[in-house]
């Protein structure tokens, strides 16, 4: 997609003057990162604070016909195989979207509100999702919330620097949802986020985006962090990047998400199944795998990336899978990287093999996170 | 000694037969701060686009190709404790590799210093 054609959030002239460096991803135009770099972007956010800019995720908002929340979370659990329809309102909770063979179609965060769920879904996965809800939640309405831009405040400052604009936020715990007027912008404000850290994530009307980041910026514990930050923290924070980590070939139990299906949608629970994939899931849950995602840590300086081949010997005779996500992490200060190993090897303190240019590289089965999370529980 | 740049965004210092070869403060910018460097052992003999180094910053992975054909005799050895040097200094004590010419005719096609500030402008 040529430049011309890229999209723009309600920020992009915020960020061309902060010096963002502009690239294409999921067809907008985002800032990889501004003047500090990617390295002293990340330390900021594990420091201080730090703004992103995620406009680009879809928002969607979905309501039972006859007008109530309870039936658009009976309906989504059509979908997902988490507990929806137990979900208090003020509260949000992470899912996926499964296919029937039990792959993920996406990764998502899910708030009930009184009368509806709040849906954040992946940039690049937003047209699907839509088209996915629609077809099949035929009793539902599905609102796209096209001019709501979305920001994510993060890091141990980031409950100061908001509170200063909306001191309520203070009450709020880890996975909170709630309406807060900032600056006399109506936001929908949840208490949680993509970095490890404490943090919000703040939708908001389009109209009122820059403003709002004009005034968070304006706290001196605030930077604007960029799309190449937001990445190597997660991966530190152990959080999967969909397409890279998950994706439709790989199942929430293979992907070590089996947290986020409670109990009463796995077998012998009040609401069991009734996903797609949810045979193939509900079995994985109670049989086991043959692979499973797990952290790794290579040895020495050298990042080992996505893609790379894993085995159980330097030989190279013994594959065990691949890596899936990979970079130097700046507070681990050394390489990190997630991958899918073969189950008997994805024990934590497991040595492997990594290939890199050719080369045998030894690593470890780390557990994740690599970074404890900070969250406010 | 005289200095030649690529359209690769390297830059050779040559005195006769040997080059210390680095990447330009343009590429420098664009990468970001490095977090690992990696060359290919001295001794290594190789054709002109061949990779003779890897820098990576913490998002991607880039190779240095070598600008003509030589060898690789040395490199720079406070790169591994401290590869952030290359970004810091790029075009001083952020150099790369020491190069032997195998075929100092090829430096004709590299650009100097004002041909290659045009090129980036």
């Amino acid at each position: 997609m040529s430049a011309d054609t890229l999209l723009h959030t309600p920020l992009f002239t915020l960020h061309e003057e902060a010096g963002g460096k502009m690239v294409p991803f999921a067809g907008y135009a985002m800032p990889l990162n501004y003047a500090d770099g990617i390295m002293a972007e990340h330390r900021h956010v594990r420091e201080h604070a730090g703004l992103f800019d995620v406009s680009h995720m879809g928002q969607v908002r979905l309501r039972g016909r006859s007008g109530d929340g309870e039936a658009a979370a009976h309906a989504l659990e059509r979908l997902v195989p988490a507990d929806i329809v137990a979900l208090k309102t003020g509260r949000q909770r992470y899912t996926q979207f499964t296919n029937e063979k039990g792959g993920i179609l996406d990764d998502l965060m899910v708030a009930r509100m009184g009368d509806s769920l709040l849906l954040v879904v992946n940039a690049a996965c937003k047209d699907a999702d839509i088209a996915h809800l629609q077809d099949e939640l035929a009793d539902c309405l599905v609102e796209v919330l096209e001019d709501r831009a979305l920001l994510a405040l993060q890091g141990p400052e980031a409950e100061d620097a908001l509170a200063a604009l909306a001191p309520a936020v203070r009450d709020m715990k880890f996975m909170d949802v709630r309406d807060v007027d900032v600056d006399g912008a109506l936001c929908t404000i949840s208490r949680s986020g993509y970095t490890g850290e404490d943090g919000f994530e703040i939708s908001l009307p389009a109209m009122d985006a820059s403003r709002v980041a004009r005034k968070l910026l304006e706290q001196p514990a605030v930077k604007l962090i960029g799309l190449g930050a937001r990445d190597s923290l997660r991966l530190e924070a152990g959080m999967c990047l969909y397409g890279s980590d998950i994706d439709e070939t790989t199942t929430p139990v293979e992907a070590a998400l089996e947290w986020s299906i409670q109990k009463s949608r796995r077998r012998g629970g009040a609401r069991e199944g009734g996903f797609p994939g949810a045979v193939v899931i509900l079995a994985q849950l109670e049989e086991g795998v043959s692979r499973r995602r797990v952290g790794l840590l290579p040895e020495g300086r050298a990042p080992v990336r996505g893609g790379a081949p894993l085995y159980a010997d330097v030989e190279f005779a013994t594959p065990l899978g691949k890596v899936t996500s990979g970079a130097f992490g700046p507070t681990v200060e050394a390489p990190v990287a997630m991958a899918y190993v073969a189950t008997d090897y994805a024990a934590p303190q497991t040595p492997i093999v990594a290939e890199l240019r050719g080369r045998a590289v030894p690593a470890t089965v780390h557990v994740l996170p690599f970074v404890p999370a900070r969250f406010k529980r | 000694m005289t200095l030649y740049f690529t359209k690769e965004h390297e830059w050779l210092r040559v005195e006769g037969e040997t080059a210390i070869v680095g990447i330009t403060k343009h590429a420098a910018e664009e990468l970001g701060e490095l977090v690992f460097v990696e060359t290919r052992d001295a001794g290594t003999v190789v054709q002109a686009g061949e990779s003779i180094a890897v820098v990576e910053s913490v998002k991607a992975a880039s190779d240095i190709y070598a600008p003509v054909d030589g060898e690789v005799l040395d490199n720079n050895p406070q790169l591994s404790d401290d590869p952030a040097r290359v970004s810091s200094d790029p075009e001083g004590e952020g150099w790369i590799v020491k190069f032997r010419l195998s075929n100092p005719d090829q430096l004709e096609s590299l650009m100097d210093a004002d041909a290659y500030a045009a090129f980036i402008a």
